[in-house]
């Protein structure tokens, strides 16, 4: 009848086992999950943050979980080219939820910025970690967060210090690796200190011809004065099931700058909650989807504006196709006292084929009386004006519709600052909707 | 070149052209006059093959073709060239792309090999010059943003790097200032050649007076009702179409 049954008899059975693979500060929370998890349950579609997808049934098959920490072996090194030509980054990988010791060429970051295992900051630098960590995750109100610290026994550590700027990107990219259809929990903690400056390219892939279920929460603390550029970058396979939450803190004067590039995947559930914590604080989240045959995509995102003088500009966009589904939720919640706000959000969505679904809901709750935000959405087909323009002079009805598409697109991937990344983009965006990257790209371990 | 045989065409399922006979032969301009509804558009649009319109009869036939078979894009491909009355924009899509898409597609099926980019961009800046087009062009998207006149040029300046072999101009002439229209008719005139041909839509004669169509038809309720020289251009902007149809109903 329930899907949380197994997770429940799971954890309580091989709790030590969970605990004595990971670190203290970790185990810490686990009890406090548990019995978050155990009052929520999976959502239903009737938990308004949860209304477009079915977590219970993506929750339900019988997973295996690497509780006891067996090593895959796999060299990356040797199997997988995440290629972004003419874009040198400092790169790590990261097998399921494991950090890849070997880390090749090797890197010099500058003095006390930290990328390592997130067990191993948690053993090291255990005041560090446990001072952030699930501070802005709160598993008493969702329970994919509550279910993945229950489990979570490693992943990403990420720490730059004050005044440091970071100008190399640093580059994670995280493989799923299995011989049998596998449940990966991982966890990201990053820390940008006042006034300290990185950019950060997470590329997640699906390796192997499985099924597999991700969570993955990440809580970012960006200080005051601080600048994050954070790209994300899905290119898994009709299999992958990905819950990724995302909770951002943002100190006085901070800035982020978010891509969340959805390009091939199967059923993705992107939580971004971005909180405006200190006055003048700023935040861009863009999202470009593109999805086709059943694969399903929903970004659901909050914007709390706590303090006077922040930013926050939203702009998603979705290519669907075939019989895929989209959804993005968005809300902007500016608090009392909020003063001179300014929030856009705009999400534009063009459904290329007749059986193609999109949920479209911004929403705005306003509760100061000087401010500036916009919100507004849009679903549309094909045009069909422009589709025959392009036919006359000669243009192929498909290639038309690429240019379209592709120009739809377009818009989101323009406003990625990085040249080098935002060509690969293009390049990909095209290929993905030439039909040609049904699978991911650069992966020799695809079969 | 082209062949029209009592051609019957429809839009949601009203009956625009009832019955056009017309023939064009290379190095022909001809002109189309008319009234509003009386069909001139449709006409262009049928012969382009937009899907909107439905063809419920007749044939026509384009260098010994069945155009009626074709996609539109291969209409395009054969050689036939539709300058819009309402330029479509398209955000998104340069300029540059879109032409070098449509001039690959042409290629391609002809049987060519893509063009070189550089050869492509020095046709661009060549042919650009016809009608006076600005260099930012190549990388603002289609027709977004110009304002009517350059569209209207921007129209020309694909006629002049599709080379087709027949043209239908429709309403290229209005919203268009006396300076506006002198390059765009010039343009034209410029890319004239002893095998090309045109039809012309238009409602006024002074974009005839650059072009001198060889043959003026005027068309009335999805009929050509009388066909002339280019005098008879000049009498309708003398006597307006009113004394065409009382000539008709006295008939």
């Amino acid at each position: 009848m329930n899907s949380e049954r197994q997770y429940k008899e799971i954890f309580t059975e091989c709790r030590e086992m969970i605990d004595s693979h990971s670190a203290a500060v970790l185990n810490m929370l686990r009890e406090k999950a548990f019995e978050d998890f155990s009052r929520l349950g999976f959502p239903t579609q009737k938990v308004e943050r949860y209304k477009y997808t079915d977590v219970a049934s993506a929750f339900k098959p019988d997973y295996g979980l690497n509780l006891n920490r067996l090593d895959f072996s796999v060299d990356p090194y040797e199997a997988f080219r995440c290629d972004v030509p003419n874009l040198s980054t400092s790169l790590y990988f990261i097998i399921n939820d494991a950090f890849c010791q070997k880390v090749l060429p090797p890197v010099t970051l500058p003095e006390g910025v930290i990328v390592c295992s997130l067990k191993q900051a948690a053993e090291e630098y255990p005041e560090k970690v446990s001072s952030y960590y699930g501070q802005l995750a709160h598993t008493e109100e969702d329970a994919v967060s509550a279910l993945n610290t229950m489990f979570v026994q490693d992943g990403l550590f990420i720490y730059i210090p004050r005044n440091v700027v970071v100008e190399r990107t640093i580059q994670v990219v995280n493989i799923l690796r299995s011989n049998v259809d596998l449940m990966v929990n991982r966890r990201v903690l990053i820390i940008i200190e006042e006034n300290a400056q990185a950019r950060l390219l997470f590329c997640d892939h699906a390796a192997d011809d499985h099924h597999f279920l991700s969570t993955q929460v990440a809580e970012v603390f960006i200080g005051e004065n601080a600048c994050l550029e954070l790209y994300e970058l899905e290119e898994t396979h009709v299999k992958n099931s990905r819950f990724s939450n995302l909770y951002v803190d943002l100190q006085r004067y901070s800035m982020l700058r978010h891509f969340n590039v959805t390009l091939h995947n199967g059923l993705t559930r992107n939580r971004t909650d971005v909180t405006l914590s200190g006055e003048g604080a700023e935040a861009n989240l863009y999202g470009c989807v593109t999805t086709d045959k059943q694969q399903r995509v929903d970004n659901n995102t909050l914007i709390d504006h706590r303090a006077e003088y922040c930013r926050s500009n939203q702009l998603y966009k979705y290519v669907l196709d075939d019989e895929a589904v989209g959804a993005f939720a968005g809300r902007i919640l500016v608090r009392e006292g909020a003063q001179h706000t300014v929030s856009e959000e705009r999400n534009a969505n063009l459904c290329s084929a007749g059986g193609a679904h999109m949920y479209s809901q911004p929403m705005l709750e306003i509760y100061a009386d000087d401010v500036k935000c916009s919100h507004g959405s849009t679903v549309g087909q094909m045009n069909e004006q422009a589709l025959f323009y392009m036919q006359q002079r000669g243009i192929s009805r498909e290639e038309a519709h690429m240019l379209l598409k592709f120009a739809f697109a377009g818009e989101v991937i323009d406003a990625i600052g990085l040249e080098a990344l935002r060509d690969r983009l293009h390049y990909l965006v095209e290929k993905r909707f030439r039909g040609e990257l049904s699978r991911c790209s650069g992966c020799k371990l695809c079969k | 070149m082209l062949r029209i045989k009592d051609l019957h065409a429809a839009i949601n399922g009203k009956e625009i052209l009832k019955g056009i006979n017309l023939e064009v032969n290379p190095g022909e301009i001809h002109a189309l006059m008319g009234q509003n509804g009386a069909g001139k558009s449709t006409l262009g649009n049928v012969l382009a093959g937009n899907p909107a319109y439905e063809v419920t009869g007749g044939s026509i036939i384009f260098n010994g073709k069945d155009l009626l078979a074709m996609k539109p894009e291969e209409r395009a491909n054969e050689g036939l060239f539709l300058s819009f009355q309402q330029p479509v924009e398209i955000p998104g899509v340069s300029m540059v792309n879109f032409m070098r898409a449509a001039i690959n597609s042409r290629r391609k099926y002809r049987g060519e090999e893509p063009m070189a980019a550089g050869d492509f961009l020095k046709m661009m800046r060549e042919k650009r010059k016809i009608v006076e087009l600005d260099s930012k062009l190549a990388n603002r998207s289609v027709n977004e943003g110009f304002s009517g006149g350059e569209k209207k040029r921007n129209e020309i300046f694909q006629m002049a790097m599709l080379e087709p072999t027949l043209s239908i101009l429709d309403e290229t002439d209005s919203g268009l200032d006396v300076d506006a229209l002198r390059i765009v008719a010039e343009g034209f005139n410029k890319l004239r050649t002893p095998e090309t041909s045109a039809l012309v839509i238009t409602h006024y004669q002074r974009l005839l007076d650059y072009l001198k169509p060889d043959v003026v038809h005027v068309l009335l309720d999805g009929r050509i009702v009388k066909t002339g020289g280019p005098q008879l251009a000049t009498e309708i902007e003398e006597k307006g179409f009113d004394w065409i149809k009382t000539g008709l109903s006295a008939i």
